[in-house]
């Protein structure tokens, strides 16, 4: 079944999300840290933040009538797709400094591609999406590159 | 600390057994501020997603393979680059181990690439990964 990518959806790759700014705090690493049996000090005492932590300190906070009945927020950098579970995909992360608290997070996030692939069990279509952090007086971060699946 | 001079390809960097629980998938859902239903809610999870139980968090296991790299790292290298892949689901009370190998070693930028995974408990690679690490000058 090729083709499910129509001009309308692919017409979607080089969206961008409205940039995000975060405040991070000691007490949110420290969260972090313990949720995810974190061994070395500087993490469970908050001084820097693992390098996963980045995953979660973008996530989108919607109010909860955005919420869908699974529990996910619709992104808004996600098109109407002909396809409908999402799964996790893969994470590339190049990383320029760690995130300590009180630094204050600039992130831009872009849908750099769409494409689809005939999987063992029915087509699969994934999608690419290019995030860079910096600090708000522009010293970069990390760039993170997600790959969503949708079946 | 390992020290780069004593590295080869092939060592082996020493995993750990994580067993997620119930407290522990709720404490990281709510760490990450993540509401899918598969990490908490087990009627949902199976019978409209179709799992066999709750679902362990595919970047939780990421996170497992950045301290695979850590603990072994120590404070003489920082991470440059990870990267990890889900290639299976992970259930709650699985006791899941994670593990990696060297892979390659550039002696002059100092730098060494490793291989990571977690095996499920029939030994099935869940996720992989690999990380790019820069030893600092002796």
């Amino acid at each position: 079944m090729p083709g499910l990518l129509t001009p309308e959806i692919l017409a979607a790759i080089g969206q961008a999300e409205p940039p995000m700014r975060v405040e991070v705090t000691r007490r949110e690493i420290m969260k972090y840290a313990v949720a995810t049996e974190q061994r070395l000090e500087k993490y469970l005492r908050g001084d820097e933040a693992p390098p996963m932590f980045v995953f979660g300190a973008f996530r989108d906070v919607v109010p909860l009538a955005e919420l869908g009945p699974d529990g996910i927020a619709r992104s808004s950098a996600m098109p109407e797709l002909p396809l409908k579970r999402v799964m996790a995909g893969g994470f590339r992360f190049q990383y320029s400094r760690p995130i300590r608290p009180g630094d204050v997070l600039v992130s831009t996030r872009v849908l750099a591609d769409i494409h689809e692939k005939q999987g063992a069990s029915g087509p699969l279509i994934f999608l690419v999406y290019e995030r860079r952090v910096a600090t708000e007086a522009g010293e970069p971060v990390l760039t993170e590159t997600q790959t969503r699946i949708v079946r | 600390m390992v020290q780069f001079e004593t590295i080869r390809i092939g060592d082996t960097l020493p995993g750990r057994s994580h067993t997620p629980t119930n407290v522990s998938l709720f404490l990281y859902n709510a760490a990450i501020w993540n509401a899918h239903r598969i990490h908490y809610d087990s009627e949902y999870t199976t019978g409209v997603e179709k799992h066999p139980g709750i679902v362990v968090d595919g970047p939780l296991q990421g996170d497992w393979l950045t301290q695979v790299v850590l603990a072994w790292a120590g404070d003489a290298a920082e991470l440059l680059e990870f990267e990890y892949a889900n290639r299976r689901a992970c259930y709650l009370g699985e006791a899941l181990r994670t593990g990696g190998t060297v892979k390659s070693l550039d002696p002059v930028k100092r730098r060494v690439t490793v291989e990571l995974f977690v095996l499920n408990p029939a030994g099935t690679v869940t996720t992989s990964g690999s990380a790019v690490l820069g030893f600092r000058p002796a």
